[in-house]
């Protein structure tokens, strides 16, 4: 047991507490239902543009794209324009592959011993972190673009196709989505991962655990209200629909849960700019990845340079030609 | 990257995370009410309490299903000791016998709250049947 996650997980676990006693207990619907929510996404915003501005602002004074394949050379030579891309074109098709496909987690290796007397070191392609990866952070999508059901009516034709498209396996009633399925076991692969692979744990702090388990918890109590205690669906999309309208209203009937549901999905957009959930935003400022690598065929010239005062040699050889004459060394000018 | 291209991007971010403010701009959509048909008024009451009937009534129907298509047991008993036969749209006590007319029942929460059941490709209003 080791308290850097332990310390998040209780973490968690207090906040499902917080919210869930003070509904259940207190009564404090119109806190956690309509105050908690709108102070969240304010906090989201200007975190994030702060953010941003601030790594926007910031100096690159260098070209550090990192290359992946054949740089442009001579005109035999194939280049490889997307992993090591000259152009503006090349970079865009790079950062697209980077953001849509985490083409560079794609090449994850693994460096081990073998383990027999020769013990040598080699290294081997690791595909599972971004397989992991990739299903997890598409299902998250998928499934908060389905909750734009709560916040649209009437609700989009994109979404009910999407909707449709996730529960297409028709099991069970109320439809099982394949998004929340594959949301919880990506969440539990990566956090298992982290906790049992010695090399992962070592450099593992409890902020890389905290996301994990608020995100576990979140996905818990929305599937649990789905499958398991049911809650009033249009009562719930009544009290999200007077927050978008502000008209805010709390329905009558939703219980506890609920309420925890909402105030850790609060907690965790107003932690996404405190965090290094911040990539989500930073991928696309990645100065490795967003810049053509054309370093020796444009001259860049650093921005804040300014004009040096400088003291040539012949300036130099004005200051001191009778000297050097006298000493015998060799003058350009002599008189 | 020059500062006015991220700046941009970062517009178009928070306007579509805002997406659900502005297309709600002036409207305030409320919650339908679904019409409890005159049958089902002279009933008095749902199988269940009309609360857990709102937020479990899909699986009471997959309860109902399975009873009938796997254990071939057609009867219901509630709490309170009535018998219902178990049947989403087949005689006068099941789900659309007593709530006549599907679109002003069922349906009405079912387009507000993005539901597509799947169950009307096969089982149909009795009054589509007399057509
Ligand atoms: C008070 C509003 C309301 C009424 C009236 C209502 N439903 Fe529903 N129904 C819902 C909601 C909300 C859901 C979706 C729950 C969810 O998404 O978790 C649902 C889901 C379902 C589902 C499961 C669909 C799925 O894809 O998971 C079935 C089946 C269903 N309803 C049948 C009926 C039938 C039959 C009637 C009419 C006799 C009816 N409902 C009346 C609100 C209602
Ligand atoms: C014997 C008649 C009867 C049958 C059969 C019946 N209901 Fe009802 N249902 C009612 C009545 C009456 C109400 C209103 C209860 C109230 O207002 O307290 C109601 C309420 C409901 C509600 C809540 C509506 C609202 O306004 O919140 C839903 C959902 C519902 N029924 C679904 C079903 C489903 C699904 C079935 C089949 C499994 C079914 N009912 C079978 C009589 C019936
Ligand atoms: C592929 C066609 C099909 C679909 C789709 C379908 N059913 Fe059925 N259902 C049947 C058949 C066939 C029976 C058997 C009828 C019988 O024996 O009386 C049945 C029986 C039932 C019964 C018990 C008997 C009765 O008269 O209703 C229930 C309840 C039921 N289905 C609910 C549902 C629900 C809820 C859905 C949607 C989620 C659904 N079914 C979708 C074909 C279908």
């Amino acid at each position: 047991m080791n308290q850097k996650y332990l310390v998040p997980l209780a973490g968690v676990f207090l906040l499902f507490l917080v919210a869930y006693t003070g509904v259940e207990g207190a009564g404090l619907q119109w806190l956690f239902g309509v105050v908690v929510p709108y102070a969240a996404l304010l906090a989201f915003l200007a975190g994030f543009f702060y953010r941003v501005m601030g790594w926007a602002s910031s100096a690159v004074p260098f070209r550090i794209p990192t290359t992946c394949g054949q740089a442009k050379s001579l005109p035999w030579i194939k280049q490889n324009w997307v992993d090591d891309p000259d152009t503006a074109g090349g970079v865009f098709v790079r950062m697209l592959t980077e953001i849509f496909l985490f083409r560079s987690l794609f090449r994850n290796t693994r460096a081990a011993f073998h383990r027999n007397e020769k013990n040598r070191l080699s290294y081997s392609w690791e595909i599972f972190l971004w397989v992991g990866a990739m299903a997890f952070h598409y299902s998250f999508l998928v499934v908060i673009l389905r909750h734009l059901r709560f916040f649209t009516s009437p609700v989009p034709g994109c979404v009910k196709f999407l909707t449709k498209m996730d529960g297409i396996l028709q099991i069970g009633l109320p439809e099982l989505r394949i998004s929340g399925v594959v949301l919880l076991l990506a969440v539990f692969f990566l956090l298992l991962r982290r906790i049992f692979d010695a090399k992962v744990s070592y450099i593992s702090q409890a902020a890389d655990y905290f996301p994990l388990f608020l995100i576990l918890a979140i996905a818990g109590t929305g599937i649990c209200m789905r499958y398991f205690t049911r809650v009033d669906i249009i009562g719930v999309k009544e009290l999200t629909m007077g927050l978008v309208t502000f008209h805010p209203v709390i329905p009558k009937g939703v219980g506890g849960l609920f309420y925890a549901h909402v105030f850790m999905v609060s907690i965790l957009f107003a932690y996404i700019p405190n965090s290094k959930l911040m990539h989500m935003g930073g991928i696309f400022l990645s100065p490795t990845r967003n810049m053509a690598n054309n370093n020796r065929a444009v001259r860049h010239i650093n921005p804040w340079n300014y004009p040096v005062k400088v003291h040539t040699y012949e300036e130099y050889e004005d200051d001191f030609r009778e000297k050097m004459i006298e000493a015998g060394l060799p003058v350009d000018k002599k008189e | 990257m020059s500062k006015n291209a991220i700046l941009t991007g970062l517009v178009i971010f928070i306007l579509a995370v805002l997406l659900p403010f502005w297309v709600n701009l002036g409207g305030t959509a409320a919650a339908p009410k679904p019409e409890i048909s005159a049958r089902a008024k002279a009933a008095g009451r749902c199988i269940l309490d009309k609360y857990d009937m709102r937020a479990d009534h899909m699986q009471l129907l997959g309860k109902w299903r399975n009873s009938v298509v796997r254990h071939s047991n057609r009867l219901y008993k509630t709490a309170d000791g009535k018998v219902f036969t178990m049947s989403l749209s087949t005689g006068k006590n099941s789900c659309l016998g007593c709530h006549e007319g599907k679109e002003k029942f069922c349906d009405k929460c079912h387009n507000y709250a993005n539901v597509a059941p799947y169950c009307w490709e096969c089982h149909t209003t009795p009054k589509e049947i007399n057509q």
